[in-house]
């Protein structure tokens, strides 16, 4: 079966780098605080706490520890946000800060703003719907036209820093994080220096968990530590999180002149969907890997790193260790699964581990999966998953894997730089 | 070689009618669809209008479980999608199903059934704390768009790149633009691409009264979409889908298709002044018009149409007017301008999907959909709008614009297709 007809368009040309990054994750707000508790093997898996869960069958999530919106967030802008968008703005201050340039002082155009999003901002959403249905119509917000809408960080993003430039919002589920950042690339191809991209997300209500409920994929372990295992024998489904990243996505050319140091580039990128349900054809995820890898001019033996999707949901994580295995063997590559610390953060996961795998080029280590060994995978199946403690190793590549629920799957390569 | 970008198949649900024909139909009659709202009791709002679709999934061909899985707005984009895959006459189970994508654009997804479902659980809005267990299995289609893409997907058969793109009001335009991007890539042969809403629900209308964005002219629905009109006073908020096949224009040639138009250029810019204000000088918009031209190769000056975002809010359409003279200069004023919002009303993410397919069709018929109700322009507004009757002109080269919640300005232009069979009139 043939996975692409095109010729690589990477390989052509110089790839794009990433040149700042900004991270709120349930294991450490800000990027460093994070990595560092990533390395740690450290959890921010949790008893829900932003709203009383006591009555759901679903009790754990992944939310971002210390997050004082006021300390981060303008006043004027408090009463206009969800609280995912606030966790956005404050990723996305953080990813500009560390490019170190001012964004007001560029070109106008040269930059834009493109995000994943899920499911919009659900909180603000069940609140305003609340006072529609429980006080009547004139209690709607005025900014119910805009807070909750999956265009909500793009825009706000895009006011907060001047950004004129192409703009966009991917809705993909999970994969959406590095749809996201492959329409970063196009904009940049089109001439754009910089794209902020990446996307941040959560809908930890209950509204939210009644949809996720729904969903089929939640988790009703109550132990922290059991509640999400992907590849485990003992996989029981998701845990929810909230969080993720956003990153700069720059053009070579214009970082090199300025003497950035950029975190890795963007080397190659394909997006498949899986066959209708029922069919019986292959998931599409191995093919998005292939896509990737022949984008980016590399073969399977050149990865030295592959950031698992992770599922948590024994036939879905089947089905990714088929597709890992298929290219790389058993145990032929290590996998990264720092997931098991975050739970899955819808739109912002995917790029959570985009970037996990730039920082674990960046220092040459991989970070370790929490609560899991991979006894769920038959031999034939089994995978080289780096639990317990980091693994040093020289890392030049890196294979970050996503899948959104409904039949979306997204594979991006990156490499050292 | 470029790889090059033309529409070879339409479908379209829109509010007076239906279906490709019935959509054309009321276009070049001039007349509007704008009414009551019959949908649910809107005694308590502000703004009690807007332009429904007559829309029965069960005579469009939709099954009981796909009705009860879909929100209102994938059963629109499915319905869409059949239409103009049928209307391609491509025989989509004998393509590479990997090198067929899906893109679909929506402003705000499946909100009608969140706010119904939201009133069950919750008890009718008294209970934070909702009851998960008396919420319907197909909740979580609801809460990720990304499920319309899905669905549209599985209709098709495809299995190569497939995303929702939502970016407000300008959905309907970035969602194709961004899917003939995958075809000029190679990283896709076929899209399947358009846009869908159906927001005429009770938050939507609640939050637009909130703002004042929608027009108060409950007492003369069908005259109320006024569009640079002296005496606008807000949109109609309406609903529908556009989906069309994308092909690659070889692909098209090989197989003597027939093709409506080619996508020729396309850019988007973003404000980042304001998330529901627009600066009045229309730079922004200006600028994508500059970029998509400059993509097609064309001098302002070729442009025979522009199709406006025309919402009839006061501030877009001077803002957009001045964008117009600000990109096209002295031609401006010698080009003809209209908005199909004056008949459909504002479709929120999908008008930009619809209003590509009136491009379409413009270029086809040699028609230009003209405004409705615009009697009196505002002083500000002093192009020429194609008032109340639509105009036979030969267009070739289009430009079509939209603006949007969150600052998206974007604008797409479509030309006749060179080497491809030309239709008759349909």
């Amino acid at each position: 079966m043939s996975t692409t007809t095109t010729t690589p368009v990477s390989a052509a040309r110089s790839c794009p780098v990433f040149t700042g990054l900004g991270v709120a994750a349930p294991n450490g707000l800000g990027r460093d605080r994070w990595w560092q508790a990533t390395l740690a093997g450290q959890s921010g898996i949790r008893p829900v706490s932003r709203f009383d869960a006591t009555g759901y069958p679903a009790r754990l999530a992944g939310e971002v520890p210390g997050f004082e919106a006021s300390e981060h967030i303008p006043g004027r802008l408090l009463p206009q946000t969800d609280h995912m968008t606030r966790l956005a703005l404050t990723a996305a201050d953080e990813a500009i800060a560390d490019t170190g340039l001012d964004p007001e002082a560029e070109p106008e155009f040269a930059a834009g703003v493109v995000t994943a999003a899920s499911a919009g901002g659900f909180e603000f959403g069940q609140r305003e719907l609340e006072a529609l249905w429980g006080k009547g119509s004139r209690f709607v917000s005025a900014y119910q036209s805009f807070a909750w809408f999956y265009a909500v960080n793009t825009g706000q993003i895009s006011i907060r820093h001047g950004l004129r430039g192409p703009s966009g919002v991917i809705v993909s589920e999970q994969a959406g994080g590095l749809d996201a950042v492959a329409q970063a690339r196009r904009q940049l191809r089109k001439g754009s220096r910089r794209i902020v991209t990446g996307g941040v997300d959560g809908a930890i209500c209950p509204w939210g968990w009644a949809a996720l409920l729904a969903g089929g994929r939640m988790s009703t372990v109550a132990d922290a530590a059991g509640a999400f295992l992907p590849f485990d024998a003992a996989a029981s489904g998701q845990v929810a999180g909230e969080g993720g990243a956003i990153l700069v996505l720059e053009d070579a050319a214009t970082a090199r002149d300025r003497g950035a140091r950029p975190y890795g580039a963007l080397a190659g990128y394909a997006a498949t969907f899986d066959p209708r349900p029922g069919s019986g054809g292959e998931p599409g995820l191995r093919r998005a890997a292939e896509g990737a890898l022949a984008d980016a001019g590399l073969t399977a033996g050149e990865v030295d790193v592959v950031f698992a999707d992770a599922a948590g949901v024994p036939e879905l994580d089947r089905a990714e260790a088929e597709a890992v295995c298929a290219l790389f063997g058993p145990r032929g590559v290590p996998v990264s699964v720092p997931k098991t610390m975050t739970g899955r953060l819808a739109a912002g996961g995917a790029s959570l581990d985009l970037a996990a795998a730039l920082m674990a080029l960046r220092d040459g280590v991989v970070p370790p999966a929490a609560h899991i060994t991979g006894d769920g995978l038959p031999e034939h199946l089994a995978l080289d998953l780096v639990t317990g403690t980091p693994r040093e190793l020289p890392l030049r590549t890196a294979l970050v894997l996503a899948r959104g629920q409904g039949g979306f799957n997204a594979a991006a390569v990156v490499t050292a730089v | 070689m470029d790889r090059r970008v033309v529409i070879t198949g339409i479908g379209v649900v829109a509010p007076g009618g239906i279906g490709l024909k019935e959509f054309w139909s009321l276009l070049v009659s001039g007349r509007t669809a704008t009414r009551a709202i019959t949908r649910f009791d809107t005694s308590q709002y502000r703004s009690r209008i807007a332009a429904e679709a007559d829309f029965d999934p069960e005579h469009e061909g939709l099954s009981p479980q796909e009705t009860s899985r879909m929100d209102r707005a994938a059963q629109f984009a499915v319905v869409c999608a059949r239409e103009a895959m049928a209307d391609s006459g491509l025989d989509f189970a004998a393509l590479d199903a990997h090198r067929v994508g899906v893109t679909i654009g929506s402003a705000v997804g499946a909100t009608t059934s969140l706010d119904t479902e939201y009133n069950v659980v919750s008890d009718g809005g008294r209970t934070w704390l909702v009851d998960h267990e008396y919420t319907t299995r197909h909740l979580f289609g609801h809460f990720v768009p990304s499920s319309f893409a899905s669905e549209v997907a599985w209709t098709v058969g495809a299995q190569g790149p497939a995303a929702v793109v939502s970016t407000g009001c300008t959905s309907g335009l970035d969602a194709v633009g961004h899917a003939a991007e995958l075809i000029r890539e190679g990283s896709a042969d076929i899209m399947v691409a358009g846009a869908t809403e159906a927001p005429i629900s009770p938050i939507t209308v609640a939050c637009f009264d909130a703002i004042k964005a929608t027009s108060p002219r409950n007492d003369d629905p069908e005259h109320a979409s006024r569009p640079f009109d002296a005496s606008r006073n807000g949109f109609v908020l309406g609903e529908g889908a556009a989906v069309f096949v994308l092909e690659e224009l070889e692909h098209a040639q090989a197989r003597d298709a027939h093709a409506y138009a080619e996508i020729s250029g396309f850019a988007s810019r973003c404000n980042a002044y304001h998330m529901t204000g627009l600066r009045p000088d229309g730079k922004e918009m200006a600028e994508a018009i500059r970029v998509a031209l400059d993509q097609a190769r064309l001098d302002p000056a070729a442009v025979d149409y522009i199709n406006a975002h025309g919402s009839g809010t006061k501030q877009n359409d001077r803002h957009e007017t001045a964008a117009f003279k600000r990109s096209l200069g002295a031609h401006a004023y010698e080009t003809p301008v209209s908005s199909i919002k004056s008949m459909i009303g504002h479709s929120l993410g999908a008008i930009g999907s619809l209003e590509i397919a009136a491009c379409a069709l413009a270029v086809e018929h040699g028609v230009i959909p003209p405004t409705a109700n615009l009697h009196e322009p505002d002083p500000d507004c002093d192009l020429d709008y194609t008032p109340l009757t639509a105009r036979e002109l030969s267009v070739d080269r289009v430009l079509s614009v939209g603006s949007g919640f969150g600052g998206f300005q974007s604008a797409m232009v479509l030309t006749r297709p060179d080497g491809t069979r030309e239709g008759g009139a349909r």
